[in-house]
């Protein structure tokens, strides 16, 4: 198959129809893929590697703090790519996409919050410190409340669509912004992004690595978190559909009524 | 465009038109400060550039929600969209009309609510220059977020809570140039940011904030 | 300059409310608006506005020619006549307001506030725009509630001395202004409800 076709065949799932019968059909697998990658990395990372020889077991709350932060930015990107695509091409089910994956960002942010501060209340003796990082992900999730608070309070559905769409990608750059701002305003306690160095798998890099017998699992928390946060998207993004079908009906009944 | 900028101005210094609430706003709460944190001078004059920032972003916020919700009700925004002048300009001028009225009387009572928090002598000059560049970007993102609630009932809150978020940058890099200002620090990077970031905003976001009034016109 | 419109369908809320409507407004016509409340004459006239995008349909020569007149009349009542006026003929680059004070008997009330006037008179000052706006095709909605027979008497002759000077109007109202024109009634144009996109039509 061409490129072309291929993109042809992408924006078949635009049809509600279609994208309805064929979440519905890959749901199960990722709902299950994810619930054995969670498991499995989980119960590896809590029982079957060795406490860190500095941070005890503390450090084993890595395996919800990591894939939680990533996702919290990766549903923001999502969102941003699916409100480009509204915008670009007006298909209803990447608006619809967008604003179901956002409580999901929500969700995570909290996680990565919380989890965060529980781990820094025994590493840095305080729950919460101005630090760029959680000061990012405090603002991140400022931005999340306004997107969502933005969806809820249009009443017309494509209007709500544009409105939100835009926000979203000045968010964006101001998101984007307040991170480099806030990382010029406070140089922080948190260590760098240590995960995906290549150093710091083969635990050749510095000391702050995160080494090799907490990466197996931490990397199958990972893959678990993103199935599990794809399986969310398409469950909710589906009863968004059936919402707005609902309203579509409901609508028929009255104009033919 | 000069004569929706006149109108505007003359709207906002006549009767009702909410001149000077914002710099009242600014007063009330730079009095509050001290009676919250307490007199002693030492922490006031630490906190003084902050504060101040913080009174101003606040003041500025204060006025948003009438800056085109009252166009609206009325109807002047709809027989705008369908005048000759491009709603990019509608929206810029605005914004303009909003510095001038609220931004700029802010600027120029800082530094006299400075001596109340015992802002530091070289701290001055710099929180003047600080607020003078980062209020357009204000009034600029400001517009963008009425232009996101123009048609909303209760408006108000909502556009608060999206129009925050996006201050953080120009707060952060505007807040650093007063505080390094205050205590004899190297000005120049933040100073830049903060300039860098109005420029940005008042050049770009204006077709954003038509984009969405022309969707909020629909 | 002559507005066509050609098979046009419009929505209103996300429900098409009329469709395959075509007609033409020479100038030196007036073309009145009939049709039950609610058949979507104030969407159709904002739609030819360029306010909101039509469904289908194509409007010719509209653009930069029309002087919209909604229910609202856009003045700020902190402002004098002459001043809300002044304005108006100020953003659409006519200078003199003079005529419009003449056309609508403002003269007397040019220093009150706009505030100050009543229901009638402001409805009269929103009328008198129109005629600063210097465009050729007004459009007009229910230009005459809360007018006063002299009032409604004014505002025919003003339209009739913009159509002899080669303009043209299109007005939604159910009283007869004795105007020379056609009267448009848009209710066999009431569109069957449907879908007004491939996605809601997706399910229906």
């Amino acid at each position: 198959m061409s490129i072309a076709a291929k993109a042809n065949a992408l924006w078949e799932y635009a049809n509600p129809r279609k994208f309805l019968a064929t979440s519905e059909r890959v749901l199960p697998f990722f709902w299950i893929t994810s619930g054995a990658c969670l498991v499995v990395g989980l119960v590896w990372g809590f029982f079957f590697t060795p406490d860190d020889y500095k941070q005890g077991s503390t450090v084993k709350i890595i395996y919800l703090h990591v894939p939680a932060a990533l996702m919290a930015i990766n549903c923001w990107l999502m969102m941003l790519a699916t409100s480009l695509v509204w915008l670009v091409r007006r298909h209803h089910v990447s608006a619809l996409a967008a604003r179901a994956a956002a409580p999901i960002g929500i969700v995570m942010t909290l996680i990565a919050l919380a989890t965060g501060a529980i781990w820094g209340q025994p590493m840095w003796g305080t729950w919460w410190a101005w630090d760029p990082r959680l000061t990012s992900f405090l603002i991140l999730f400022l931005f999340y409340l306004g997107y969502v608070a933005l969806w809820e309070a249009i009443e017309d559905s494509d209007t709500a669509a544009d409105l939100t769409s835009v926000l979203c990608l000045v968010g964006s750059v101001f998101a984007i912004l307040s991170r480099y701002a806030v990382n010029f305003w406070n140089q922080g306690l948190h260590q760098g992004a240590s995960v995906m160095r290549a150093g710091a798998i083969t635990g050749t890099d510095t000391e702050e690595k995160v080494s090799n017998i907490y990466f197996y699992p931490l990397l199958l928390c990972i893959v678990g978190f993103v199935l599990l946060f794809i399986a969310l998207v398409l469950y909710r993004t589906g009863t968004e559909i059936r919402a707005r079908r609902i309203k579509a009906l409901l609508t028929r009944e009255r104009v033919n009524g | 465009m000069i004569a929706l900028l006149l109108r505007d101005l003359k709207l906002a210094f006549r009767a009702g038109g909410g001149f000077g609430l914002g710099l009242a706003f600014f007063l009330i709460v730079t009095v509050l400060v001290p009676f919250s944190v307490g007199p002693q001078s030492s922490l006031l004059s630490t906190i003084a550039p902050g504060v101040l920032w913080l009174g101003a972003l606040l003041a500025c916020l204060l006025s948003l929600d009438r800056l085109l919700a009252l166009d609206w009700e009325d109807g002047s925004l709809d027989l705008l969209a369908t005048a000759p002048l491009p709603l990019e300009a509608v929206v810029t001028i605005k914004a303009l009309a909003h510095w001038l009225t609220t931004g700029l009387p802010l600027v120029l009572a800082a530094p006299f609510l400075g001596v109340l928090l015992n802002l530091p002598a070289p701290g001055f000059a710099w929180l003047v220059i600080s607020l003078l560049i980062g209020t357009p970007a204000m009034s600029v993102i400001g517009t963008f977020g009425a232009a996101l609630t123009v048609g909303l009932k209760r408006g108000g809150l909502l556009l608060s809570l999206l129009v925050l978020p996006l201050y953080v940058p120009t707060l952060i890099f505007g807040a650093e140039v007063a505080r390094r200002g205050a205590t004899g620090m190297e000005t120049q990077t933040p100073l830049l940011m903060l300039a860098g970031i109005t420029a940005a905003t008042v050049a770009l976001l204006p077709f954003a904030s038509a984009a969405v009034l022309r969707i909020n016109l629909r | 300059m002559t507005l066509t419109v050609t098979d046009l369908a419009i929505t209103r809320g996300g429900i098409p409310v009329l469709e395959g409507l075509s007609f033409t407004l020479p100038p030196g016509k007036a073309l009145i608006l009939r049709g039950p409340n609610g058949i979507g004459k104030t969407t159709l006239l904002r739609t030819l506005a360029g306010l909101q995008p039509p469904l289908t349909g194509r409007i010719d020569g509209a653009e930069d020619q029309i002087a919209y007149a909604s229910h609202s009349d856009g003045l700020k009542p902190t402002l004098t006549v002459t001043e809300n006026l002044s304005f108006w003929a100020a953003v659409f680059g006519t200078k003199d307001i003079q005529p419009a004070l003449d056309a609508f008997a403002l003269n007397e009330l040019s220093d009150r506030h706009a505030g100050n006037l009543s229901a009638g008179q402001k409805r009269r000052l929103g009328l008198a725009r129109m005629l600063v706006t210097g465009r050729p095709i007004w459009m007009l909605d229910e230009p005459t509630v809360s007018l006063d027979k002299n009032a409604v008497q004014m505002f025919a002759d003003a339209v009739r001395a913009h159509l002899g000077q080669g303009g043209s109007a299109l007005i939604a109202t159910h009283i007869d202004l004795g105007l020379d024109g056609e009267v448009l009634d848009v209710g066999p144009n009431k569109a069957k409800p449907k879908p007004i996109d491939d996605f809601d039509g997706g399910f229906l």
